[in-house]
């Protein structure tokens, strides 16, 4: 098999992709002949028998993701017909307004050629808390969200986004994203340590508050070196559990390629990971201090004691599936893989293997160079059809739930593209403001497709891999405890296994903010806060299960909170008829006015605080409140 | 082909396995089937395939395990060393003859001297270990930590492996942790959140038991009936949406969550359904009590029942701490053994009891330590009773002073394995994966991990 052969999908499919760019070329700088966006191309020729030449990217009925997508979708459109129009708090019903921006040309095209009605635009008490939510994790204040309802502007909606973007809730919440898939963690299994874990997160906080351009992001955190205490970057590699330079490849192809190098070819693997194979590790005097290192001699000597990697492996033993299974051992047992063996050697690997981009060309490392460099060079470029477009893709995939590749850390021929014209679109974007995160943020949200009620308008099941509604999303962990928190004006304590150093958490610091994964509360574990094991976005599991159910119903954590809150005590004890505090509590709590209905539902409850204890319980227990919606 | 040396399951042992250990978990776990993170079983075997590693029936349905978190003392409590003098044993040089002629253990613990035929004691478990972490890792993994795959622990497994063959429509979770959760030991491992276990928090020994989320002191069932409606009412976006399978889903949840507050299951944490004189037998202490309770979640068709029992990390005060603490257990533990006889659930739970090792056999008594003893991972001791288990028994030993294993080694992973043995778990099958991916139930050779064999000994 030649080198090229499993990756040549793209070159079959160039021609096609030329005329898919064609479509968008007024757009483009980038070549035609370098398919930037090479998954675009991935479905032509279905396309072809499926829909007009417009769409030549589009993907079609046969989607690869095939039944399992089809069966989660029937389910979604299981029961129950839609909803009485207009009856409810949560959209307006406004003609389908003129798009937005490109987003909504490409999304609504798509759904037209499908015959799938999209929902309604959401209302503006849903808009303010999905905003708020979705930008910086943080529920808006009865006051924010009041002010926003009164607000009579026309651009009140993209006033706001732009507000938000800036706040500092906005580094907060999405360092603890960026914790989660670079695994921020003290100990166990990745082994930060505190100092370092700290230092990490302040690098990602400040690099996110300032929208550092994301090209140079990635290339500081792959090409860094020095100590874990001092340059937070080279924790990128500190904070993987597999530092052999395949793990190393492993690491870097999920995280910026949205790739699964475990499912290349073996030797593309082998030879992207000699980019990896001369990083060093070496103590110093200092506790826990470990200075990440370029060492030129890596390989040729015996590995340092302090990187529990065993040497390079010779290419022969890349075993074609490297699944965990087969990977799990090879790590295990230090004492028991012998790492003499391969010590005396002076030859050591028998064939040196040829250092190989992911994408099969050859490369060449200069002698003195750290092939680090030369693989981040590579990396960033705006040809690269992995990099702009990965991220772009978890951007969409963050604020819509869905990527628009899905999982959006599994890219590959086999996963195309739901609208590839989209992502190609957006991943142009990104290139051309210099990679600049907040502009895709602010082009999805000012969208009206990002906009869109979360009540579905159709039953087809294929409305939501269309992005035909917002999808409800059970809140993650942290942002949930800090929304009750904020509610009822109590804080969390939490904890951290690790003996010291003491690390002291300010009482008022919100989950969102924690600068660590091993500081944690029996609430974020049963939530489903991600272990940072992995760096997959799976990891993080937002269903609702009977027990988090029980706990937030019943239990004595939450039940104190709403018994002896002092912001909800406030809201309470205010007196009157009870249709002000029932107002009070719709805002603070859902984001929106009551309805009249609704007023008249509970204020003879509100009239005492007792009463009004139970509304705000059965508020916080409410869907409405629990999910993104 | 990558598969050669790993072990392949039949297909009914994958039906067993994976799709039927996700049928039945706690709450039936609905939605789930569409899920990513649903655990999937082994994608592999091909028909005609051997079938290899079947299980076989064991004895055993569930385990209690008292997890003594911190690292207990060998030597002063079923491996004692009197001979050793007093930089050895320090006060606690008198262990007592147990009804098991020439097994000795604590002076501390007469209550299960008088049980010694209905256990075993491992005296030799050893890992080498000397950090909390990875050792607490390795005694309940069996595996070593670094690899890609964070590992289950054997409550874990034994739920995802067991759970089928309980009742499914069992509303009571599986797997419980009495009272609080271990911390940084990340039970579930890959296997992911649903294997978790359900930690009760509250105090059994309490005049109530309030099990977090089920117990509400103060609300009586008709103002839980009451709230349940207004919320219903108020739940506008659920009825603005039937069908949207995210709040259908929550909306299960919530139902089964009231089937726990308000129907007969959660009366299984009732304690007050006790005789009063048993509960004193147990000790009116909150590790007494869970012990009771745990046999009473056994009877309900728990599988799997953690007693987190912690404070044994003695680097100080040791000896004034294994005097408060060993009567504790050894009433704890003694009447739960002595119960779950006498209501012939002993043959089918295995109660298992040991920390993540031992500590160091010479007493540090200079300052800061005063008379208290480190980590030691060479050697230290388990016990297992029950679940077919043979009692009455001693395996392995340790040398002179305790200091190392001199004769049978028992890593973590034999007895692990010995475990799932007695359970009808076939230690070599696979275990549900969320990818698919074919990862024994207990290491494989090629894994590396240290072993010296099942505890036939006792099996």
């Amino acid at each position: 098999m030649s080198r090229r052969s499993s990756w040549n999908w793209k070159l079959l499919l160039r021609a096609a992709a030329i005329l898919a760019m064609f479509a968008v070329a007024s757009l483009r700088q980038l070549p035609p002949a370098a398919p930037s966006i090479s998954c675009a191309a991935e479905s032509p020729a279905k396309d072809r028998k499926a829909k007009g030449p417009q769409q030549p990217g589009s993907k079609a009925k046969d989607d690869p993701l095939g039944a399992a997508v089809q069966a989660w979708e029937s389910k979604a459109s299981g029961s129950g017909g839609a909803p009485a129009l207009n009856q409810n708090p949560f959209s307006t019903k406004s003609d389908a307004a003129s798009p937005a921006n490109r987003i909504d040309e490409f999304v609504f095209e798509r759904l037209k050629q499908k015959s799938i009605t999209p929902a309604d635009p959401c209302s503006d008490g849903v808009f303010v808390r999905r905003v708020y939510l979705d930008i910086i994790g943080t529920l808006p204040t009865a006051e924010e969200a009041r002010k926003f309802l009164e607000n009579k502007s026309p651009d009140k909606r993209r006033v706001l986004i732009d507000e938000l973007l800036e706040k500092p809730e906005f580094a907060d919440y999405w360092a603890m994203k960026w914790s989660d898939l670079l695994r921020v963690k003290s100990e166990f299994p990745i082994n930060l340590w505190p100092n370092a874990s700290q230092a990490y997160h302040r690098w990602l906080r400040a690099s996110l508050r300032q929208n550092m351009p994301y090209d140079r992001f990635a290339r500081e955190l792959i090409t860094a070196s020095g100590s874990n205490f001092r340059t937070p970057q080279v924790n990128f590699f500190r904070a993987l559990q597999n530092r052999d330079p395949q793990g190393v490849t492993k690491a870097v192809a999920l995280i910026f390629m949205g790739s699964r190098a475990e499912k290349w070819p073996p030797e593309r693997l082998a030879g992207t990971a000699v980019f990896f194979s001369k990083i060093g590790y070496k103590p110093t005097g200092e506790w826990k201090e470990e200075i990440v290192v370029f060492d030129p001699n890596k390989g040729k000597t015996p590995p340092a004691p302090a990187a529990p990697a065993t040497p390079a492996k010779p290419p022969a033993s890349a075993k074609p599936s490297t699944t965990a299974a087969s990977s799990a051992p090879a790590k295990s047992a230090p004492a028991a893989t012998a790492p003499p063996a391969t010590a005396p050697a002076p030859a050591a690997p028998p064939v040196p293997v040829a250092p190989l981009f992911p994408d099969g060309t050859p490369a060449t490392i200069p002698a003195d160079q750290d092939p680090r460099i030369v693989f981040a060079d590579w990396l960033i470029r705006p040809e690269n059809p992995w990099f702009s477009r990965q991220i772009v893709n978890r951007i969409w995939y963050w604020l819509l739930g869905r990527g628009v590749v899905h999982e959006p850390d599994d890219i590959r021929p086999g996963n195309p593209p739901q609208n590839a014209e989209l992502l190609n679109w957006l991943a142009k974007e990104l290139i051309d403001s210099k990679y600049d995160l907040k502009h895709i943020y602010r082009l999805i949200l000012n969208s009206n497709t990002y906009q869109l009620s979360s009540i579905p308008q159709s039953k087809d099941p294929q409305a939501a891999v269309n992005f035909a509604y917002y999808p409800l999303r059970r809140l993650e962990a942290e942002v949930l405890i800090d929304a009750i928190c904020q509610i009822t004006g109590t804080t969390e304590s939490y904890s951290s296994m690790i003996p010291e150093p003491y690390t002291f958490i300010p009482e008022d610091r919100r989950s969102i903010a924690l600068p660590d994964g091993s500081i944690t509360s029996p609430f974020l574990e049963m939530f489903g806060r991600p272990p940072r094991d992995t760096g997959l976005e799976s990891e993080r599991n937002n269903r609702m299960t009977a027990a988090q159910k029980l706990h937030l119903l019943n239990s004595s954590h939450v039940r104190q909170k709403i018994q002896q809150g002092p912001a909800l005590r406030t809201i309470l004890e205010s007196g009157g008829d009870g249709s002000k505090t029932a107002e009070m509590l719709y805002l603070t709590i859902l984001s929106r006015l009551p309805t009249e209905e609704e007023t008249y539902a509970v204020q003879e409850y509100c009239r005492s605080p007792g009463g009004g204890q139970t509304v705000a319980w059965a508020l916080i227990n409410t869907t409405e409140f629990l999910h993104r919606h | 082909m990558r598969d050669e040396k790993l072990p392949s399951v039949g297909r009914r042992e994958m039906l067993r396995y994976g799709i039927g250990a996700t049928a039945g978990l706690w709450l039936n776990d609905h939605l789930r089937a569409a899920e990513k993170e649903e655990p999937k079983p082994p994608s592999q075997p091909e028909a005609g395939k051997p079938e290899t590693g079947k299980a076989t029936e064991g004895k055993a349905k569930a385990v209690i395990q008292i997890w003594m978190w911190g690292g207990p003392c060998h030597i002063d409590t079923f491996d004692p060393k009197p001979e050793a003098g007093n930089d050895y044993c320090g006060p606690l040089a008198n262990p007592i003859q147990t009804s098991v002629p020439g097994i000795r253990i604590s002076e501390l613990m007469p209550g299960l001297a008088k049980l010694a035929d209905k256990f075993a004691i491992i005296r030799s478990m050893t890992h080498g270990q000397f950090g909390h972490e990875t050792a607490a890792y390795m005694t309940q993994t069996g595996r070593m930590p670094g690899g890609r795959l964070v590992f289950p622990s054997v409550g874990a497994v034994v739920t995802a492996m067991k759970w089928k063959d309980g009742n499914s429509n069992n509303l009571i979770p599986p797997y419980i942790v009495l009272t609080e959760p271990q911390g940084r030991f990340s039970e579930a491992g890959f296997m992911g959140i649903r294997y978790k276990p359900f930690a009760t928090g509250g105090d059994p020994n309490a005049g109530r038991f309030a099990v977090e989320g089920i117990v509400a002191p103060g609300i009586s069932d008709e103002q839980q009936q009451e709230r349940r409606s207004l919320l219903n009412r108020l739940d506008k976006l659920q009825q603005a949406m039937p069908g949207d399978a995210t709040a259908s889903a929550a909306k299960t949840a919530e139902g089964e969550a009231y089937d726990l507050i308000l129907g007969d299951a959660g009366k299984v944490f009732d304690l007050s359904q006790e005789k009063n004189e048993l509960r004193q037998k147990y000790g009116r202490t909150t590790f007494g009590q869970s012990c009771l309770a745990a046999r009473r979640l056994i009877e309900k068709g728990v599988r799997f029942v953690t007693i987190n029992f912690g404070g044994w990390d003695t680097h100080k005060e040791h000896f004034q701490t294994m005097r408060r603490k060993l009567p504790e257990l050894d009433r704890g533990m003694g009447t739960l053994i002595a119960d779950l006889s006498d209501r012939g659930l002993l043959d089918s739970t295995i109660v298992w009891c040991g920390g993540e090792f031992g500590r160091t056999p010479k007493v540090d008594w200079e300052p800061p330590w005063n008379g208290g003893r480190g980590h030691y991972g060479k050697v230290f001791s388990s016990l297992v009773a029950g679940g077919g288990f043979k009692g009455g028994q001693v395996v392995g030993k340790s040398d002179a002073k305790g200091m190392e294993v001199q004769d049978r080694p028992v890593y973590p992973c034999d007895l692990i394995r010995s475990m799932y043995r007695m359970l009808g778990i076939d230690p070599d099958g696979n275990l549900p994966h969320p990818m698919g991916d074919i990862i024994p139930v207990t290491p494989s050779k090629e894994e590396g991990v240290q072993s010296a064999g099942e505890l036939k000994e006792i099996t």
